[in-house]
C-alpha cells in the first residue's frame, strides 16, 4: 500500500509534465490539423534554456533560488513562445494549402533542426542544473514511509494551475472561443471577422510557452538533461495527446495522467510480474498503450467520434 | 451610389471559370435576389464577394471601398457578412457562443453586442430559449435562424443568405423569409442567393437571375416573377 501510494504520487507529478506537454500538440492539432513535430524539441529548449540562463546570467542568484526560477521562466516562456511562433510562419504558413504530408514533413525537419543546434550549443553533453535549486522546501510526510517533496508539490500545483488556466481561456475568453471556432472551420471563422492567421500564431505562442516552462520545471525536478530529451520525452507526450484523443484538451491531461502513473506502476510492480529489469520497461509502456488504444478507440479515450461529412 | 457593386467579376477554380464577366448592383435598403439552377454559381459569387475566394478580374465595391483584394475577415469589419450555404454553425459551441463569434469584429464592445444579441433573440425567440444549447443539437431550421442571427451580430449594413430556405419544411421557410422582410425594414440592405425562385422574387425588389456563370437576366422582381424565360425555367410552368 505505501509503495502504491508512493508510486502514485510519483507518477502524478510526471504525468503532469507529459499533460503540460501534450496540451500544445493537442491546440496544434485542434487548429491546423497538424502534428507539430517540432514541439517536442521546443519543450527541450525550454529545458536547455533555462540551464542556460541559470548557470551563467542568472547564476549569482541562486541564493534567491525563487526569484531566478521566476525569472528564468518567464524569459524561457517568452523565447519559447516566439520560437513558435516563428517555426509556424516559416516551415507550416507557406505550406497551408499543399495538403497534409507536406507539412508534417516540415515539422520533421523543424524538429531535426532544433535537436541539431542544441547538440551543437550543449557540446551533446549530459548538462545539470545548479545543485540546491528549492531544496529548502518543506517535506510532507503523509506516512511514515510515504512522503511527498515540496518539489512535487510545486510541480504539481503549477501544472495543475497551467491546465486548468488554459482551459478557463480557451472556454470563457473572446480570443479562446475564437480559437475553437478555428479549430471547426477557419472559412467559416473568417466570415465572423475572426483573422484565423492571428488564431493560429496565437496558439503557436502559447502552446510551447507552456511547453518550454514545462522544460524549465522538468530541468530542476531531475537536474540533469541532453538534447534528445525533447525526442523522447516529446514523443511520449505526443503519445499522451493521443491516448486522451487529441485535438482535446482535457483528453491531453487525461491521457498524460494516465501515461506518467502507468510508467511509474510498471517500474514499481514490474519485479512482482516477472520483469526482471523493470526500469528498462518503462519507456515500452507508452507505446503498448499506444498500440491498445489505436486498436481499441482510435480517437482516444475523450475524443469524439467523427462522421464524415456527407 | 450603390452599396455594392460587381463590375466584370470573374472567379476561377483552378482553371475553370466558373464566374464570367460578372457585373451587379445591390442598392441599400433594397432585397436584392440572386436566382439559378445548381451549379450557377451562386454560391461561388457570394464567396467572391465575401473574400473566401479572390476574382481573377474584376472589381468589387462595398460602401465605396474596394474589397476583392482585402482579406476575407477584414470584410466583415467594413460591415459585409454572410450566412453562408448549409447553416455552417459551430457545432461544437454553445447558441450563445456561435453569436459572439458572430460579433467578433465588434471586439469588446459589450453594448454593441448585448444590443445585437437582444435583437436576434427578439427576431428568433426561439433561440433564447436555447442559449447554453449545442449548436449541433438544433433542429435544421433553429441552425438556419442561428446562422443568420449570427450573421447580424456584426451590425452589417448588408446582408448576404445562401439558399436559407434549403431543406426546410414549408412552414418553416415561410417564417424564414419573414423574419428576411423584418431585417430589412430594419434597415439592413439584403442580397439573397435562392433556388426557391418564386419565394425569392415575391420578396425582393430586384432580381438576378444567374445561368452557368453568367447573368441572363435582370430585373425588378415583379418584372422577372413574369417574365416568360423565368417562368419556363425556374417557376416550373410551361
Amino acid at each position: 500500500m505505501e509503495t502504491f501510494l508512493q508510486q502514485l504520487i510519483n507518477g502524478l507529478t510526471i504525468g503532469g509534465f507529459y499533460a503540460v506537454v501534450a496540451l500544445g500538440y493537442t491546440m496544434v492539432y485542434g487548429v491546423l490539423k497538424l502534428i507539430n513535430f517540432a514541439h517536442g524539441d521546443m519543450f527541450m529548449w525550454g529545458t536547455l534554456a533555462g540551464w542556460g540562463l541559470l548557470t551563467t546570467v542568472l547564476a549569482g542568484l541562486t541564493d534567491m533560488d525563487l526569484v531566478a526560477i521566476l525569472v528564468t521562466a518567464v524569459l524561457v516562456m517568452a523565447f519559447i513562445g516566439m520560437m513558435g511562433m516563428t517555426i509556424e510562419r516559416v516551415a507550416y504558413r507557406p505550406l497551408r494549402s499543399a495538403g497534409r504530408l507536406s507539412p508534417i514533413i516540415s515539422a520533421l525537419g523543424a524538429a531535426f533542426a532544433l535537436q541539431s543546434v542544441a547538440r551543437n550549443v550543449s557540446h551533446a553533453r549530459w548538462r545539470t542544473y545548479p545543485q540546491g535549486l528549492l531544496k529548502g522546501l518543506p517535506t510532507l510526510r503523509l506516512t511514515d514511509e510515504v512522503a511527498v517533496s515540496g518539489l512535487q508539490i510545486l510541480m504539481l500545483v503549477i501544472c495543475a494551475a497551467i491546465m486548468i488556466g488554459l482551459y478557463l481561456f480557451v472556454q470563457r475568453t473572446r480570443v479562446g472561443t475564437a480559437m475553437r471556432a478555428v479549430s471547426l472551420d477557419h472559412n467559416v471563422s473568417r466570415l465572423m471577422g475572426i483573422n484565423v492567421n492571428r488564431i493560429i500564431s496565437i496558439v503557436f505562442f502559447i502552446g510551447p510557452a507552456l511547453g518550454g516552462l514545462a522544460g524549465l520545471l522538468i530541468g530542476i525536478y531531475y537536474g540533469s538533461f541532453n538534447f534528445t530529451l525533447g525526442w523522447v520525452f516529446g514523443l511520449k507526450a505526443f503519445i499522451a495527446a493521443i491516448l486522451g484523443g487529441i485535438g482535446n484538451i482535457p483528453g491531453a491531461v487525461l491521457g498524460g495522467f494516465i501515461l506518467g502513473i502507468s510508467e511509474t506502476m510498471v517500474v514499481a510492480y514490474g519485479p512482482d510480474i516477472g520483469l526482471a529489469n523493470a526500469s528498462a520497461w518503462k519507456d515500452a509502456i507508452a507505446y503498448v498503450l499506444l498500440i491498445a488504444i489505436l486498436i481499441a478507440r482510435p480517437t482516444g479515450i475523450l475524443g469524439e467520434t467523427v462522421a464524415e461529412k456527407v | 451610389m450603390a452599396l455594392l457593386e460587381l463590375r466584370n467579376v470573374s472567379t476561377y477554380y483552378g482553371n475553370i471559370r466558373t464566374l464570367k464577366d460578372i457585373s451587379l448592383q445591390v442598392e441599400a435598403g433594397q432585397i436584392v435576389t440572386l436566382i439559378g439552377a445548381n451549379g450557377a454559381g451562386k454560391t461561388t459569387t457570394l464567396r467572391t464577394i465575401s473574400g473566401l475566394l479572390r476574382p481573377r478580374t474584376g472589381e468589387i465595391i462595398f460602401d465605396g471601398t474596394p474589397i476583392h483584394l482585402l482579406p476575407a475577415h477584414q470584410i466583415v469589419y467594413l460591415g459585409l457578412t454572410q450566412a453562408p450555404e448549409g447553416r455552417q454553425i459551430f457545432p461544437t459551441l454553445t447558441v450563445q457562443e456561435n453569436l459572439n463569434m458572430g460579433a467578433y469584429s465588434l471586439g469588446n464592445n459589450r453594448a454593441s453586442i448585448e444590443a445585437n444579441r437582444s435583437r436576434v433573440y427578439d427576431l428568433f425567440p426561439r433561440l433564447a430559449g436555447r442559449k447554453r444549447q449545442l449548436g449541433g443539437t438544433l433542429s435544421g431550421g433553429e441552425q438556419q435562424m442561428l446562422s443568420i442571427g449570427r450573421a447580424l451580430m456584426a451590425s452589417p449594413k448588408l446582408l448576404m443568405l445562401d439558399e436559407p430556405s434549403l431543406g426546410l419544411a414549408p412552414l418553416l421557410v415561410k417564417a424564414i423569409f419573414e423574419t428576411i422582410q423584418a431585417i430589412n425594414e430594419q434597415g439592413v440592405t439584403v442580397l439573397l442567393v435562392e433556388q426557391n425562385a418564386r419565394a425569392a422574387l415575391r420578396l425582393a425588389d430586384y432580381g438576378y437571375v444567374l445561368e452557368t456563370g453568367t447573368l441572363a437576366l435582370e430585373g425588378p422582381a415583379s418584372e422577372l416573377l413574369h417574365a416568360p424565360r423565368v417562368r419556363q425555367a425556374y417557376l416550373g410552368e410551361a
